[in-house]
């Protein structure tokens, strides 16, 4: 047993306890214990990767109890690939949150780890009570923080955020009474088993219970129609924050991926229980998060919007449900969390240098350091909107290829192009109005802090890395893919133990 | 019983959804624990309703309750009930900065 695996949740855990231990300590104090930890978060997340690229799925017996009855975490490609993610953006984030953020109030780096504690456990978990628990970890650090900083836009934000989570979680709960009450079991190796073979009396309690589950993590992903709450907590949550949460929505449709493949799919005759809802759900995403792209007057709500377009064509083209589009998403979901997180901070910059016009669109106030923000929102904007040289020119190129010959090509390739279209015109607008058409009125002189230009570079420096090494990840990808596919290989390595 | 506690649980999430869509912080929060009272006596159902058995797993019971339903519960009274403190603070913070119980912050009553 690898016990490694448990460690993504181990030391974001202690890091954060002993944060609050300390939280009278001196801040440097509290920033090099929460930079080292999140950057050990980062080996060791790549580490797993390394151990999952073998194609084994290691598992981790909590307790040592046997496969049905504890809790079992599970490390696969799939989950190895989200922890690396979520670690690089963390780094990046708490890096930017390093210029002064976390000192504007209390237990910013507790709060952090522990969102990083529910983010990681819910990616590792292989059980499905767990994975509500986990949800309810990350929910509730995600709610101090999305209020961090104070004031009245913030609070307001936050209870339709709040309210919303806990009408989802009673979902997750009542999906999880059914699962339980109907095949006796919550881990999800078992359940697939059960629920492949259970009697079709029961069939439609499984299907209800599965559906239910859509619903919750579709709330998490941000999908069309409830997908609402996401601009208005995103734009109102300080930078770094906002830029962490850019995997939360993944932390959705990494759940989808993994209980809608492993549980509610006949992989033997290639049916889906979502293949009905995902797809229009997803394009009806897109076509919102395009139209709040347009019409947008401020940069950071660009960018919410920008997040809710990255998911609508995420989960569209998780919704063909085809292999080569499966492996098209996960390319898109590396370089879109990677790019969204770094527009964030980028927005933020913005907003800084143009003082009290913040990063509004339509005020023509110049930035302080119109060549960096510039290049900086160019590069961005360019990775962004999938055009080349970026891993997102691929990614969509595969998808639309992977559409091809599909019931649904027509609408796929119609929205996703026109939203492609628009996106790019209103991306160049954005820019435009940001860093040409300003008068003399200089902004504030606050030049971007060495760890803040840094942190957004590094965002968008990965992305670009993404598309340099492009034929190691496109293969990781397909490798990723033939696992989720091959469900078989899940159940067998978590039930090895079964008594 | 069965139609009975059917009743009791869809009973409670109706007043609950009721309350929720009310748009008051107050009625919402209550709307919320409504719900997940509802949600509870719910969870308990999944280990099946019998009557007349022990509560406990002893050693010489035929046929021992399910004690997973119950962990269950606890677990998520236990986050209810720490969500639900939460929202409150956060709704009484939002009435002390926006003088108005409307979740939208609405101007006045």
């Amino acid at each position: 047993m690898n016990h490694w695996i448990i460690a993504p949740i181990i030391v974001p855990l202690a890091a954060g306890a002993a944060l609050l231990v300390l939280e009278g300590a001196e801040a440097h104090t509290k920033r090099v214990l929460s930079l080292s930890a999140t950057a050990a978060l980062l080996l060791i997340a790549l580490m797993l990767l390394s151990a999952a690229a073998t194609g084994e799925q290691h598992t981790y017996y909590v307790g040592d109890w046997p496969a049905p009855f504890g809790i079992v975490l599970v490390l696969d490609r799939l989950s190895a690939l989200m922890l690396v993610l979520s670690a690089v953006l963390a780094c990046a984030s708490l890096l930017y949150a390093l210029a002064g953020e976390d000192e504007k109030q209390k237990d910013f780096h507790a709060l952090f780890q522990f969102q990083l504690l529910g983010i990681n456990g819910a990616f590792l978990t292989g059980d499905l009570f767990n994975l509500f628990v986990f949800f309810e970890i990350l929910l509730i650090a995600s709610y101090c923080l999305l209020v961090y900083g104070g004031g009245a836009p913030r609070t307001r934000a936050a209870i339709h955020f709040v309210v919303l989570n806990l009408a989802g979680s009673s979902i997750f709960l009542i999906a999880l009474g059914v699962i339980y009450g109907t095949l006796g079991s919550l881990n999800m190796a078992d359940v697939a088993v059960k629920a492949a073979s259970t009697d079709p009396h029961d069939a439609g309690l499984i299907r209800t219970a599965g559906l239910l589950l859509f619903v919750v993590f579709g709330l998490k992903a941000a999908l069309v129609p409830l997908g609402f709450w996401l601009p208005s907590a995103y734009r109102s949550a300080i930078a770094p924050v906002a830029c962490l949460f850019a995997i939360m929505t993944k932390v959705g449709v990494y759940a989808i991926l993994r209980v809608h493949t492993l549980i509610f799919a006949d992989q033997s005759t290639g049916t889906y229980l979502l293949a009905p809802w995902l797809l229009p759900l997803a394009l009806a995403t897109l076509v919102l998060g395009t139209i709040g792209v347009i019409t947008a007057s401020e940069l950071r709500a660009t960018v919410s919007y920008l997040v809710v377009v990255s998911v609508g064509t995420l989960l569209a083209a998780i919704g063909l449900f085809s292999r080569d589009a499966l492996i098209a998403a996960l390319l898109y979901l590396s370089h879109s969390t990677l790019v969204t997180g770094g527009l964030f901070l980028l927005a933020d910059l913005i907003a800084r240098q143009r003082g009290r016009d913040e990063a509004r669109l339509n005020r023509p106030r110049a930035v302080h350091q119109p060549i960096l923000l510039g290049s900086l929102f160019f590069v961005g904007a360019v990775a962004v909107s999938g055009l080349p040289p970026f891993a997102g020119f691929a990614a969509k190129l595969y998808m639309l290829k992977a559409a091809q010959g599909s019931a649904a090509a027509p609408w796929f390739w119609g929205t996703v192009l026109v939203s492609g279209v628009l996106v790019i015109a209103s991306l160049s607008r954005a820019g435009s109005a940001i860093f040409w058409r300003t008068n003399d009125s200089a902004g504030e002189a606050l030049p971007a802090q060495r760890c803040q230009a840094l942190s957004t570079g590094i965002l968008l420096a990965a992305a670009f890395l993404l598309m340099v090494f492009a034929a190691p990840a496109l293969d990781y990808a397909e490798a990723t893919v033939e696992q989720l596919l091959q469900s078989s290989g899940y159940i067998e390595a978590v039930l090895a133990n079964r008594v | 019983m069965e139609a009975l506690f059917a009743i009791v649980v869809g009973g409670l999430v109706a007043c609950g959804v009721y309350l929720l869509l009310r748009a008051r912080t107050f009625p919402v929060v209550l709307g919320l624990t409504l719900i997940g009272y509802g949600v509870n006596v719910f969870l308990f159902a999944t280990g099946r309703l019998v009557t007349g058995s022990a509560p406990l797993v002893l050693p010489f019971i035929d046929s021992p309750p399910d004690p997973l339903p119950q962990a269950l519960v606890l677990t998520a009274i236990v986050i209810g009930f720490g969500m639900t403190a939460y929202l409150v603070v956060l709704a009484l913070k939002a009435y002390g900065q926006s003088g108005s119980d409307h979740v939208d912050g609405g101007p006045g009553e």
